[in-house]
């Protein structure tokens, strides 16, 4: 009769309690993440066996730095799919983000603005599809897949054709490096994506609205009636995923000094495989930012090794993120099965 | 605090100022009137009951004062002042905490985080979260809960789970406490300790809505109770002042005579069994974690009824006759010739049919038409190529909703919009449907009206009478007894006992079989038993402590 | 006044409404739009340029409909197209005789093989493992692409084959054969999931699985015939799209086709949730998504602006459709003119 937690000595369990059974099951949530970060070391200890300068200070460097528009995306995307949701629209908001930025400071707009400017249009874009999702209670898949035709439309009235940026301040972001020139740098833009992880991580962890976004994921009629702020928060979560891309979109403007209509195509796939990747589950509830984070870096590294075996043609790179992506659902699926 | 004594209550209400008065309050649905000019009043310091069958407005009454539902038309008023909430959070705001039936928390979450949620403890804009584990184990020790904070929920029982979300209704330090069937799921010393918190919480001044289905615990805890029937007010009553008989009347609006005549069927007679050869015959059949290996053998025109607590492997051996899960041992004969029921599907073929204790998850299709519910089954049985003709489609239909009396009789009638009574004899009528040899009944009078309970009750015996096969599951023992020929108990998932339902047998006796053991299985049994049973005991309903009480009495 | 009502209230009016606009304004702009010539005792003209673009685009919707209506999505299709133009014009190419009937033939059976393959693989995944629809068509979704090009080898194979290019731009009974292809699998759809159960059934398993299950449905089987089906009929649009310019494209055959075909059928009325599914729904969301695009030049719009306009006529019908909308519409209505409430029995 003993085994009940209703008779359970707890007091001072927090110290104590740590190896029961009941510990190990609350290690479960982690155990996704765990996967990926091995999937992420055996990837890294691989390439360093099989390539030389693969396991270097600058290799390990660059998947952050040329991944930081994809981190942040992906950190966006993660509250929309801890809530249940989809955001399809990143992909356009991230190119009408550069095409607005490119387009402002061409026609005489200082950085001050167009910077600021370049994440807002996403942040507008995020609202509503927050109020199309909430308020008119389209699904989000639709909502989303609107707004990215909207985004991708916008695009080509703002900037029909490629535009280069030339703005010194867009030149300097994308030239400043700190650190050693072999060794391990960072660049504004990698600096921009850590902030924003941590960020992201405080707000979810550690504030009431990040926890009403797990809540909803668990439950959303539940935390309905728990009082919780639904509403807010769905649109919020929306806002924030935009407010992302606008983000991802400014860096990704950095990266490549140009605003145009065709970029980010398919990114929103990318973000999301990330997402998953990473171990969170699209039915919402659970997952965690860090290991989005994790999910981009193992995207990212498949890349740098395909390009590191030379040899490979680039379609290797989709076919293997697609059977990575099959071994992850298919494990956490196997995994959701054991905890019933 | 703990004093029970104090159950039928002393304050003069009737001079305190009520704390919630809705007057005239009405609402409709699409089709359905909810509730029609209803008042209701709540006094502090009293555990008011609010009474009624399924389906007479208690829960949309409740949903109108919590601000789920807009109403139609009348006013909620607060402390004498109007107010109009247009959600749970403002309702919560104004002091209005409601724990519900099923328990509506986020399992993905901890406990600690389920007790607090919105009312995290915090520091610099950020949640102190070992403040906060603090607060949610203070709240949680007022229920006399130690649990741990951190742990999920999902790793909790039923149980357990419901008394969390007391313990968040608390937290907001509510003035009214809605409780809609709060102790369904709980076992006899927590139901105990649940009253006990109420009462504390009562004294303290708080206004308690009280919904149950037991009759018992409204009795035993209640001040007043305001009746419900059809969306209408039947009356507000002093508990001590109403008999239950009257109660019930009122409840149903019929006069006891009939409700007589509906309770007192004989016990069934034996002779009717077809003794030559079983219809279904398991041997060995078990599944691990879910039920020990066990025979049972079901006679054609007899009815089977299993006997045991929740959780005690009733539907899991219910569900293996039916292949709705996968046996991993042992056989199944059907009339004498080995089959494999590895699917619902394969036990149809076999003229057996299953219908499920789940009735709005596993049972009806709520967006199909009651026609298309009941002709369902005949249709799985053809297979998806040769479609059950129109016109053969309607006979059935016809049939049955004249037969069981199915309302509204319009077989275009959205199924979801059914009340749960009317499902019921919808899912019986899908499987009659398929002219079954063998059914599976798993609580089929479960959250139905009295009257739709005793013609479903009447249905099966005359099916039995009939020749068909019948095992039947009910949490109620009584009438289990009222209706099987034999009976199966079952205990700890296994079959420990079957006996055959003559005159002399009580409830008492099966009463014993099922509790008897229970402890005593948990300490003297080999270690993977004391598991097991530890695990049982955790979700023992008040549906059977109801039972076990009427025994003690007996 | 209650005719109206039921008019306007019908799912399929406000789509049929943005339908009958464009036409209006296209042929307003364009007088000779909606004029039918007879060249060559062939068809032309607006009406018969919507049908035969919109054959590709109702096959990939038409099996959409049917893995939606069963709770489920398929974003593979796009994918599916591209490898069933990558196997069909590879294998002609490769062929001694790339004109000949049974070349085609057979081409196009190893490409439907294939198909079937996906099929089964994205079924099994749903219908067996228990993944997530959305999940495990992105694998496809993803893979699938590097599939097409890993077949092509990369190029962008050209062929010339005369009864492959018949399936895109061939005329028969003076109709586009596109079109008549398209129709022949509208109608067949149509007939199989009415005449028969299976409409029925998918629709039960779309609104409850649990339930339907443990009615004797074979809840997994109609599911995994679902994604077969929705593979088979994407690999015929992959067909009639790579006999279009008669290269196996692997980048962009059918690309964002899946986003266009789950638009045609919530345009339809048929909620992603799940459930019940109208096929006529889907045909008229097709025809308006392509009538959307060809009017678009017509109008004189910018083709840049294509997706621009999508959208706006994508929120503008999704949220008349919308529960709120509709719902603050009757409510309204009501007022106006009070609606009996029936009496619960």
């Amino acid at each position: 009769m003993a085994t009940d937690q209703l008779t359970h000595e707890v007091r001072g369990a927090t110290a104590t309690g740590g190896r029961t059974s009941r510990r190990w099951r609350l290690d479960d949530r982690y155990l996704p993440v765990l996967g990926t970060l091995v999937v992420l070391v055996a990837m890294l200890a691989i390439g360093g066996s099989r390539y030389e300068n693969f396991l270097t200070g600058r290799v390990l460097a660059n998947l952050l730095i040329n991944n930081s528009f994809l981190v942040v995306l992906a950190v966006g995307m993660t509250f929309v799919i801890l809530t249940g949701g989809i955001d399809l629209s990143v992909g356009a908001v991230v190119a009408l983000s550069t095409c607005v930025s490119a387009w402002m400071l061409t026609h005489g707009w200082p950085a001050v603005v167009a910077i600021p400017a370049a994440v807002l249009v996403g942040t507008v874009i995020g609202l509503a599809v927050g109020v199309m999702v909430h308020v008119f209670e389209i699904q989000p898949f639709i909502a989303t897949l609107a707004a990215m035709f909207l985004a991708r439309g916008l695009c080509y009235l703002v900037a029909p054709e490629s535009i280069p940026i030339t703005d010194p301040t867009i030149v300097a972001l994308a030239r400043t490096r700190w650190g050693t020139e072999d060794g391990l740098v960072l660049t504004p833009s990698g600096l921009i994506a850590l902030v924003v992880v941590a960020a992201a991580f405080v707000l979810l962890h550690y504030t009431r609205f990040g926890r009403t976004v797990y809540a909803i994921g668990g439950g959303e009629q539940s935390a309905r009636l728990m009082g919780l702020p639904v509403a807010r928060t769905k649109v919020l979560v929306y806002v924030i995923s935009g407010t992302c891309a606008g983000l991802g979109g400014l860096l990704f403007s950095i990266f490549s000094r140009s605003g145009y209509a065709l970029t980010g195509v398919g990114m929103e796939l990318d973000a999301i495989a990330a997402v998953v990747i990473g171990g969170t589950l699209l039915t919402g509830g659970s997952g965690f930012v860090l290991g989005s984070v994790l999910g981009v870096l193992v995207l990212g590294l498949i890349q740098t090794a395909i390009t590191f075996e030379g040899t490979l043609s680039s379609w290797w790179t989709k076919i293997v993120i697609g059977g990575l992506l099959l071994v992850f659902v298919v494990l956490q699926r196997l995994l959701a099965l054991r905890r019933t | 605090m703990t004093d029970t004594q104090t159950a039928t209550g002393t304050v003069t209400l009737d001079e305190a100022r009520p704390v919630v008065t809705m007057t005239g309050i009405s609402i409709g649905f699409p089709g359905v009137k909810a509730l029609d000019g209803v008042d209701f009043r709540l006094f502090p310091g009293e555990v008011h009951a609010l009474m009624g069958e399924n389906g007479a407005g208690k829960s949309t009454l409740i949903k109108a004062l919590t601000g789920v539902y807009q109403v139609d038309a009348g006013t909620v008023e607060v402390d004498g002042a109007p107010v109009t909430f247009t959600g749970p959070a403002q309702a919560q705001a104004a002091g209005i905490s409601t724990v519900y039936q099923e328990v509506n928390l986020c399992d993905n979450l901890s406990v600690a985080e389920n007790i607090m949620l919105g009312h995290e403890v915090r520091r610099f804009g950020v949640v102190d979260w070992p403040a906060t584990r603090r607060a949610a184990r203070e709240h949680l020790r007022t229920l006399d809960l130690d649990l741990d904070p951190r742990s999920q929920l999902s790793s909790h029982s039923l149980a357990v789970q419901q008394l969390v979300a007391i313990s968040r209704a608390m937290v907001v330090d509510a003035r009214v406490l809605v409780l809609d069937e709060p102790t369904s799921s709980l076992d006899a010393d927590e139901v105990a300790r649940l009253f006990d918190v109420v009462r504390g919480l009562r004294d303290r001044g708080v206004a308690i809505l009280f919904v149950s289905h037991f009759l018992e615990q409204v009795y035993a805890l209640s001040d007043r109770m305001t009746v419900l029937r059809n969306g209408t007010l039947v009356g507000e009553y002093r508990t001590a002042d109403l008999p239950r008989v009257e109660l019930v009347q009122k409840m149903i609006g019929r006069s006891l005579e009939v409700l007589e005549r509906l309770e007192e069927s004989p016990k069934p007679v034996i002779a009717a069994r077809d003794d030559t050869r079983p219809y279904l015959q398991a041997l060995g059949l078990g599944r691990k974690g879910s039920i020990e290996p066990f025979d049972l053998d079901v006679y054609a025109g007899e009815v089977v009824g299993l006997a045991g607590l929740l959780g005690s492997g009733r539907t899991e051996l219910a569900r293996l006759l039916y292949g709705a899960d996968h046996a991993d041992r042992g056989e199944v004969r059907v009339e004498g010739k080995p089959v494999r029921l590895r699917t619902p599907r394969a036990a149809l073929g076999h003229k057996i049919v299953y219908s499920s204790e789940s009735r709005k998850t596993e049972g009806i299709i709520a967006d199909l038409t009651v026609r298309e519910n009941i002709v369902l089954g005949l249709q799985a049985e053809r297979g998806w190529l040769r479609r059950v003709p129109r016109r053969k489609a309607d006979e059935v239909v016809a049939t049955y909703v004249e037969a069981l009396g199915i309302r509204p009789a319009n077989p275009d009638a959205m199924a979801g919009n059914l009340s749960g009574g009317n499902q019921q004899k919808v899912l019986l009528a899908r499987w009659l449907a398929t002219q079954p040899r063998l059914l599976l009944l798993d609580e089929p009078t479960r959250g139905i009206d009295v009257g739709a309970k005793a013609e479903i009750q009447r249905l099966v015996a005359d099916l039995a009478a009939q020749g068909m096969a019948v095992v039947f599951i009910s949490a109620e023992l009584e009438e289990v007894l009222r209706l099987s020929h034999r009976i199966a108990v079952l205990r700890d998932r296994r079959k420990v006992a079957e006996l055959v339902n003559t005159d002399d047998v009580t409830t008492d006796d099966v009463v014993d079989l099922i509790a008897s053991a229970v402890p005593a299985d948990a300490l003297a049994d080999g270690p993977g038993a004391g598991g097991t049973a530890a695990t049982t005991a955790d979700v023992v309903t008040t549906e059977d402590v109801d039972v076990l009480r009427k025994g003690d009495r007996a | 006044m209650n005719a109206l009502q039921t008019v306007v209230r019908h799912r399929l009016f406000w789509p049929l409404v943005a339908l009958l606009v464009l036409v209006v304004a296209s042929a307003l702009k364009s007088p000779t739009f909606l004029e039918i010539t007879v060249r060559d005792g062939h068809l032309f003209g607006g009406p018969i340029d919507i049908l035969r673009r919109s054959s590709v685009l109702l096959l990939v919707a038409l099996g959409m409909t049917l893995v939606i209506a069963t709770r489920g999505i398929d974003l593979s299709v796009g994918a599916v197209m591209a490898i069933a133009g990558a196997v069909a014009l590879t294998q002609i190419a490769a062929a001694p005789d790339p004109g000949s009937l049974t070349t085609v033939v057979s081409a196009i059976g190893a490409a439907l093989v294939i198909a079937l393959l996906i099929g089964l693989f994205n079924g099994f995944l749903v219908a067996v493992v228990g993944i997530q629809p959305i999940i495990a068509t992105l694998v496809l979704m993803t893979a699938g692409r590097g599939i097409a090009m890993l077949i092509t080898g990369g190029n962008i194979t050209t062929v010339t084959s005369q009864p492959f290019k018949t399936l895109a731009s061939g005329y028969w009974l003076s109709l586009p054969v596109a079109a008549l292809i398209a129709g022949a699998f509208f109608v067949a759809t149509a007939l199989v999931t009415r005449r028969t159960a299976l409409g029925v059934l998918i629709e039960s398993v779309g609104i409850n699985p649990s339930a339907s299950r443990l009615a004797g449905v074979r809840a997994r089987t109609i599911i995994w015939t679902v994604y077969v089906v929705c593979a088979l009929f994407a690999c015929v649009a992959g067909f009639i799209r790579s006999a279009d310019t008669m290269a196996a494209d692997a980048n962009n055959i059918g690309l964002f086709i899946e986003l266009d075909a789950i638009l045609a059928v919530v345009i339809g009325g048929t909620s992603l949730a799940g459930g019940k599914f109208s096929l006529t729904g889907t045909l008229v969301g097709t025809l308006v998504i392509t009538t959307l695009t060809l009017s678009i030049t017509i109008l004189g719009i910018p083709a840049n602006a294509v997706s621009l306009f999508k959208a706006l006529v994508v929120i503008a019908v999704c949220l008349l459709q919308s529960p709120v909308v509709q719902h603050r519409m009757r409510a309204r209505r009501r007022r106006t003119a009070p609606v009996p409430v029936e009496v619960p029995a």
